[in-house]
């Protein structure tokens, strides 16, 4: 499900939330941050405008690290997570 | 029923039942006329003026009634700031202020600068001041924050504006009739229907000395703030709910405060995946604010109706705006899943038990439902 993006050429997988709203976005990532190594980074694309506060607020609960934004050529925003935990 | 949303609205007071109903009868009357029946209901509009002058620390000559606290926000707001317009149009408020504030700040035209809070939704004074300019014609601090229950550092921000020369424009419809109005003031709003008073009466107060020009065509009621015939009625009744809740406050304030805490201890401990958010230590009595994992706000609104529980949400994941809650947004946590609890005057002890009781199972279904339980 993963469409072209810029600048996420580190991202190990890349999750689109594209046209799903909050919660959905911080869900996605919940359930597929397992399936990267331990120190990968993971892409969520999302044009909900919750994902902007709800993601890094996901990750400095469950201790995962919040990268920041990178521009998503599919629409939206990228937000990466690099996996700690 | 466990009516625990009382930030949105309180049940009206019984001393404002009678007080209406009393009202209804004998207060129909123009104030503004010579005659008699228009002098007893001068009498009374100004006697409920005195009564909340009193209550929240003003004169009752700065004092005026509005249609609603929204109102209230918007005249005293481009009133004060049309009044500098020689100063400048810049305007300062925190990124945590009500709606109507931002609105208001917004629609006056001129440049806004929007003061940041921190995780617990509080402004950093210094930072505040340090966005005071030689060319600002108002600043705008809530009291306490309407979400999350964070108090402001209203007396310190405003004696950074009294040495700057701007006046501050208080709102603290979130805790007048509950807690002392913080000094330093030069514009203060409050909204009766969140002491016990009916809807539809807001107060602006401005402050002796504090320059004001409406914005609206000239109209001589309330002091020639406000135009339109007064609801007389409404008004003595937001008087006599305040003064009547007045005389408990501090106790109430104290029982509230001790069923706040109980929830915010208890709800981590009973849901998992639960943050409790805002200041725990320098914060109104009555209001908490959580917010669970994964879950969708509105859906838990609408499922602790059914158990019995009125609550509110910040979370509007499927509301039409799209637009997260602007203070959770600002504070930089979860906007999704978000329960406010406010307590009303007079909510008992079993009531908040219950509701603890109620909860877990409430989040526990949602999540299971919708397939998050393991995450």
């Amino acid at each position: 499900m993963s469409r072209p993006v810029g600048g996420l050429d580190e991202a190990a997988l890349v999750i689109d939330t594209l046209g799903r709203r909050c919660p959905i976005p911080v869900i996605e990532l919940a359930k597929q941050i397992g399936a990267v190594e331990v120190g990968a980074v993971i892409a969520v694309l999302a044009d909900d405008e919750a994902a902007r506060v709800d993601i890094p607020a996901w990750c400095q609960m469950r201790e995962q690290r919040y990268l920041g934004e990178a521009e998503s050529l599919a629409g939206g925003r990228a937000y990466l997570v690099r996996r700690l935990a | 029923m466990g009516y625990l949303d009382a930030a949105s609205a309180e049940p009206l007071h019984p001393a404002a039942r009678g007080a209406l109903l009393s009202a209804l009868d004998e207060g129909w009357a123009d104030p503004a006329r010579r005659y008699g029946a228009g002098r007893r209901n001068r009498l009374r509009l100004d006697a409920a003026r005195s009564a909340v002058a009193g209550v929240l620390g003003a004169r009752a000559d700065e004092l005026s009634f509005t249609a609603s606290g929204t109102t209230a926000v918007q005249l005293g707001l481009l009133g004060a700031a049309a009044a500098r317009h020689r100063v400048g149009s810049h305007l300062v408020v925190s990124a945590v202020e009500h709606s109507s504030v931002l609105q208001a700040a917004a629609a006056h035209g001129g440049e806004v600068t929007v003061v940041p809070v921190d995780r617990l939704g509080r402004v950093d004074p210094d930072e505040f001041a340090a966005a005071l300019r030689p060319d600002t014609a108002l600043a705008c601090l809530q009291s306490a924050n309407h979400e999350v229950g964070t108090d402001q550092p209203v007396e310190t921000v405003a004696a950074a504006c009294r040495a700057a020369d701007v006046p501050l424009l208080v709102d603290a419809a979130q805790s007048a009739g509950r807690v002392p109005i913080p000094a330093g003031w030069s514009v203060l709003i409050a909204s009766a229907h969140k002491w016990g008073g009916p809807p539809g009466v807001g107060v602006l107060v401005v402050r002796k000395g504090t320059r004001w020009r409406s914005v609206l065509p000239p109209d001589e009621r309330e002091h020639g703030r406000v135009p339109g015939f007064e609801n007389v009625p409404a008004i003595a009744a937001a008087a006599a709910a305040l003064v009547a809740r007045d005389e408990v406050a501090a106790a109430e304030a104290a029982r509230h405060w001790a069923l706040v805490e109980r929830i915010r201890a208890r709800v981590p401990t009973l849901v998992p995946d639960v943050e409790v958010v805002g200041d725990p230590a320098h914060r109104l009595p009555h209001l908490v604010t959580f917010s669970c994992l994964y879950l969708d706000g509105e859906t838990l609104v609408t499922e602790l109706d059914s158990a019995g529980f009125a609550v509110n949400s910040g979370s509007s994941c499927t509301s039409s705006t799209l637009q997260p809650s602007h203070v959770l947004a600002a504070m930089g946590v979860l906007t999704h899943g978000n329960v406010r609890v406010s307590l009303p005057l007079g909510v008992t002890e079993a009531e908040i038990d219950r509701f603890l009781d109620v909860l877990p199972a409430v989040v526990a279904k949602l999540r299971t439902q919708a397939g998050v339980s393991d995450l």
